[in-house]
């Protein structure tokens, strides 16, 4: 293969080293071999930018926000609200009001299902996911559905991996209350037409939750352009820090929605007959939140802002050309999840090998890939299969890591004969 | 020998590509469901348990190479052996994989093929999920047996 060859990847003015060089986790050895981290969808590797805020964070100014009258206290707060706007900013809501921190994308995913879906959900209602949520998209719906005698419907893919769409459109109807679909697929990589999906619903003034888990570390967010009600992601997948999350809402959503949790912070008057509730976003912030990880948040986004996006673009769609046409070339292996739009995931399975030998053998060669079923057991059963072996693409990845994951590949088949 | 050597011996390889004991027993008057909720290994094990003996043992299921071969290893070791011997060899297997005892001396017999798992601590699951499950099956646990 011709292309294969050239080893840098054709992006001009992208400099792959150079961007390495800013997270120093990856200039290390593996069991004597080079890390090679291919496992960017379970966790991003953080910038020395992010670890830098942490470590400052903690050792200059140190102390609880929203309540103190002392200088440490008014510095934490105001980093803590500059990260909120920065936070604004990349994924171009209208308010910082409408930006909630949280632990995760679970954790906002769970806000959204009990807070909306509880108050607003009745018996008989129906909650339209797809067949390839994250169970985090999943169960937090079951529960609802338990709770409020709401049932859940499920929109089908195709054998690509790609959503069926007739299928969705003939799913929603009079009892269609919520739609919960992922952005990006975890799983397979495909990139979901959430335009499409959302105007579908808002025909219908049905209110489309958005997990953004898998999309936020590579494509550019902009929910009041995607139209979404709901947009659920993590800090630790886009190079922030691990155990923060947003939860975006439409503020006339999150205005009628009750408190998640109830403690500090999210009041404006406690007494024992009656509680008011703080302003958004406080009202969904109980308790003292994670600033350190909400302040490496925002040094995490203006990482990636420092970055030219489609030089990044680029090279990651370059990266998972090579990579599908490199796994290509290995007979007995099959790529699962192969939908026209998709980000760089590589999952796959081979014949007689089981995941869990493969990453095995993988970590040997230094290679770090996620295998199981990568907490999407219906996508799994989708395609018949236990579990799937994952590679998955960051910007700092490069041609010549692929080079050693088809290696490792090699090597697997030679244990196995 | 390379740790990945010793973990992927051809003795294990064989079991994983023909594993022993590997059907439904019509018979079974015990039965364990395991599970480990982590990778979706999943294991069935049958017994024909009479007067305190494994008089037959069997298993299904999907999971890795080492999940299958310490499946397979494992019912090959316990029929014909009592229900107290064979919680003895739990534990004497249990800790070789944990790496707590090393399994020569024949205290664990050809399962000793085993001891290099537990250089993988990522796969001492694998290798103890047949073992949790039987265990299950010998108390008439009905609730799956899980490595969590």
């Amino acid at each position: 293969m011709q292309a294969f060859s050239q080893k840098a990847t054709a992006v001009k003015g992208f400099d792959v080293t150079r961007i390495r060089a800013d997270f120093p986790i990856l200039a290390q050895q593996i069991r004597g071999k080079p890390l090679v981290y291919l496992d960017n969808g379970a966790t991003s590797q953080k910038p020395q930018a992010v670890i830098d805020a942490l470590d400052r964070y903690y050792r200059t100014e140190n102390s609880n926000i929203h309540r103190g009258v002392h200088s440490l206290s008014e510095r934490a707060t105001a980093d803590y609200e500059a990260a909120r706007e920065k936070v604004r900013g990349f994924i171009n809501a209208e308010s910082d009001q409408e930006i909630i921190f949280v632990r995760g994308t679970t954790e906002a995913i769970n806000v959204v299902a009990q807070s909306y879906g509880r108050s607003f959900l009745t018996a008989g209602d129906e909650i339209v996911v797809s067949a390839m949520e994250h169970h985090s998209n999943i169960v937090p719906w079951q529960m609802v559905c338990e709770q409020v005698g709401a049932r859940l419907r499920v929109i089908p893919i195709n054998h690509d991996g790609e959503i069926v769409m007739e299928e969705y459109g003939r799913l929603l109807n009079d009892r269609t209350k919520f739609v919960a679909v992922t952005h990006v697929s975890n799983a397979l990589g495909t990139i979901v037409p959430v335009k499409e999906i959302i105007a579908l619903a808002h025909q219908r003034s049905v209110p489309v939750l958005l997990d953004g888990a898998q999309a936020a570390p590579h494509l550019k967010l902009d929910v009041r352009e995607l139209g979404c009600d709901f947009y659920a992601f993590s800090g630790h997948k886009m190079f922030g820090p691990t155990g923060i999350g947003v939860l975006y809402g439409r503020r006339e959503l999150l205005e009628k929605m009750p408190p998640y949790q109830g403690g500090g912070d999210m009041i404006s008057l406690v007494t024992f007959e009656k509680t008011h509730y703080n302003v958004l976003p406080y009202k969904f912030e109980a308790g003292t939140p994670h600033i350190a990880g909400v302040i490496g948040l925002g040094a995490a986004i203006d990482y990636l802002q420092g970055l030219d996006w489609e030089q990044v673009t680029a090279h990651e769609h370059e990266l998972l050309v090579r990579g599908t046409e490199a796994l290509a070339e290995i007979v007995p292996l099959r790529i699962i999840g192969t939908a026209k739009e998709k980000t760089g995931v590589l999952s796959f399975v081979m014949d007689h090998v089981h995941a869990h030998d493969i990453g095995t053998i993988l970590d040997q060669e230094g290679v770090a890939v996620r295998a199981g079923h990568h907490c999407a057991m219906p996508v799994m059963q989708r395609f018949g299969v236990p579990a799937t072996t994952r590679a998955s693409f960051a910007f700092y990845n490069t041609v010549e890591e692929i080079d050693v994951l088809v290696r490792a590949i090699h090597r697997v088949l030679k244990v196995f004969g | 020998m390379s740790d990945l050597d010793d973990l992927y011996q051809e003795v294990i390889l064989d079991h994983n590509r023909s594993p022993r004991n590997y059907r439904e027993m019509a018979d079974a008057n015990r039965k364990g469901e395991g599970y480990n909720p982590l990778c979706g290994d999943h294991v069935t094990v049958f017994l024909r348990l009479e007067n305190g003996v494994i008089e037959d043992i069997s298993f299904q299921g999907s999971g890795c190479a080492i999940s299958k071969a310490s499946a397979s290893m494992m019912t090959a070791e316990l029929k014909g052996k009592s229900k107290t011997a064979a919680h003895e060899l739990f534990d004497r297997v249990h800790k070789m994989l944990t790496g707590e005892a090393d399994g020569s001396g024949g205290a664990v017999g050809k399962l000793a093929i085993l001891s290099g798992v537990c250089k993988f601590p990522a796969r001492v699951k694998c290798a103890s999920l047949a073992w949790h499950t039987v265990n299950a099956a010998l108390a008439g646990d009905a609730t799956p047996a899980t490595t969590e």
